[in-house]
């Protein structure tokens, strides 16, 4: 009878190993050195391009767009909800977003840069090698290389940025640095400056899900470092490619209306 | 007789160096991805001695010979480094100096090249000539222009507006300045992105493109054929007009490694629009050993501010007088 109850209770144990053996992970695909492969196309599905803080419904920063361009609620990506600017950084955020229909990097067609061109509400696409990923995003085809294994420092400041990254059991942690302050995080005049270190984290959460999650440490704007996390969400439309939003010509009036010809009296 | 160890050695060293010497040269022409795709990865310089178009004294003469090669190379780096003739004050003395620092061909790596010219179809390695159809483009366009260059943003090239450089396009040409590009690869993918363009993203499984949207790059599909990736693009949109051509253009490209610096580079353009025949190049593509930098064009835009704001003020001047 005893040996009977304990083959038992050993074969319950060992379907319950492999029913949590069998998660999520198994699934994703992976690459040819046993890493989760993150290669696909991918898109966020929130308003943290609108605002990264919980936020109610508001109207659209010119009344006359109506419903369709007013900015819709969202209940944050914030780790604790609300981003813990120094007083002083915090009153510079208050003008950007007073200030964003003009001042507003994106509606310049300016690099995201990282992390906003991750939310931002179109996709992008990664490509990974060994020693190498890609990602291109599709808003005015922003492009970052991530040197996996990198150790080398940013050897001066870009737009999106400069990327070392290596490989935490299936988690890839991506260090970025020599990001140039220009950018903003989001369409609310959320900032970090220049002297902003970021770190991300791509997780398989399932076949079609990574999370992502953001620490950005920067002692210049914020009293203490804090996190932002949210899911990707894979494309999975067939025939999907990547398509142009080269949005250049679309900010010229923006930029250089002002400089053309009057027109004849 | 007693064999010396020294001898034996000798004879150990040369049998491995004769045995391994085979192995190397199988493993340059054999260079492949971790998935096993040949291996056209790299950062790399365009620029390359030979012009686009061979001077028309040459005629059909392919090659240089290595002294002829020399001398052309200092003829040419002479030409561009010379001080143009231009009267200071006027408008054509505002241009580039392709003398200077950064600028200047002696700076940087060139490609070795001992053809006459990157063109070898047509035999004369020139540009076919415009059909009638694509000069009435070309002279509207001009013509539309006229009196209106500065009166507005849309009014600048495509460069001065940061849309596309033309030399980043299909076919890959050397430019004026910046004449780079990097190929990364991802297994069932190639991206070709010119330092001062939009990475190109280029599926290797020959796929056809199912929709019918036409792009500023066009839409490129890939294939292997041996060591070779064969690159047909289609679907230019009507802005573009890459040296007058129409949306319909048809580029074919071959990248084919040649060792372990060099990766060969040729094309074919197609557009019977616009010219009377299809026309060729090659040129070689050499390792640059460096990184190319982020290219932020619209972010620093400051000429587009200046160019219009500058012929504003000459314009006000010219009220007041």
């Amino acid at each position: 009878m005893k040996p009977f109850f304990i083959t038992l209770f050993l074969q319950i144990l060992l379907a319950a190993q492999q029913v949590y053996a069998a998660g999520p992970l198994i699934e994703f695909p992976r690459a040819s050195d046993g890493h989760p492969d993150f290669s696909g196309v991918w898109q966020t599905l929130s308003s943290a391009h609108w605002n990264i803080e919980p936020h109610v419904a508001a109207a659209a920063v010119l009344p006359a767009l109506g419903a369709q361009f007013a900015v819709p609620p969202g209940m944050g990506v914030v780790a604790g909800g609300t981003i813990p600017y120094l007083p002083e950084a915090k009153a510079q955020r208050d003008r950007n977003f007073t200030a964003r229909l003009l001042e507003d990097p994106e509606g310049k067609c300016y690099l995201g840069g990282v992390p906003r061109s991750t939310y931002m509400p179109y996709p992008f696409q990664i490509f990974q090698n060994i020693n190498e990923i890609v990602m291109v995003y599709q808003f005015a085809t922003g492009l970052r290389r991530i040197n996996v294994g990198g150790t080398e420092e940013a050897p001066l400041d870009s737009w999106m940025g400069w990327s070392n990254a290596r490989w935490d059991g299936d988690t890839l942690l991506v260090e970025v640095s020599g990001l140039n302050g220009l950018t903003w995080l989001d369409r609310a005049g959320n900032y970090a400056s220049a002297n902003a270190r970021i770190t991300e984290s791509y997780t398989p959460l399932g076949p079609n899900h990574v999370l992502y999650e953001v620490t950005i440490i920067d002692a210049t704007v914020f009293a203490q470092p804090w996190k932002i996390s949210m899911p990707l969400y894979r494309i999975v439309d067939a025939d999907f490619r990547l398509l142009e939003f080269k949005c250049e010509q679309f900010a010229e009036e923006k930029l250089y209306g002002h400089l053309r010809k009057p027109e004849a009296q | 007789m007693k064999h010396t160890q020294p001898t034996y050695l000798v004879s150990l060293l040369a049998a491995l160096i004769v045995l391994t010497v085979p192995l190397h040269v199988c493993a340059q022409e054999q260079r492949k991805t971790a998935w096993g795709e040949p291996d056209l990865a790299g950062a790399y310089t365009e620029f390359t001695i030979a012009p686009l178009e061979r001077p028309e004294e040459l005629g059909t003469k392919e090659y240089f010979t290595p002294a002829e090669a020399e001398i052309f190379q200092l003829q040419r780096l002479e030409e561009v480094n010379q001080d143009d003739e231009t009267e200071p004050g006027t408008q054509a003395d505002v241009h580039y100096d392709f003398g200077t620092y950064a600028l200047s061909a002696n700076e940087g790596i060139t490609s070795p090249n001992l053809r006459t010219s990157i063109i070898i179809i047509p035999n004369n390695g020139r540009i076919p000539p415009l059909v009638p159809a694509a000069i009435t483009r070309r002279d509207a366009r001009g013509d539309a222009r006229l009196g209106h260059e500065f009166d507005g943003p849309e009014n600048r090239s495509l460069t001065e507006r940061c849309i596309v450089w033309p030399s980043t396009l299909p076919p890959i040409l050397p430019g004026g300045y910046n004449s780079n590009l990097q190929i990364f690869q991802s297994p069932g993918y190639v991206i070709i992105q010119g330092e001062m363009g939009d990475p190109r993203i280029i599926p290797t499984d020959g796929r056809i493109v199912t929709d019918s949207l036409p792009q500023w790059i066009g839409n490129s599909t890939g294939r292997w054929e041996g060591a070779t990736l064969v690159i047909e693009t289609t679907g230019f949109n009507d802005n573009t007009a890459w040296r007058n051509a129409t949306a319909n253009m048809h580029v074919t490209e071959w990248l084919t490694r040649l060792d372990d610096d060099t990766v060969e580079y040729r094309f074919r353009v197609e557009d019977p629009q616009t010219w009377a025949e299809p026309w060729e190049g090659v040129y070689p593509l050499t390792n640059l050993n460096g990184l190319l930098f982020e290219y932020a064009c619209t972010e620093g835009n400051y000429g587009m501010a200046n160019i219009l704001s500058g012929e504003r003020a000459v314009e006000q001047q010219a009220e007041k007088q």
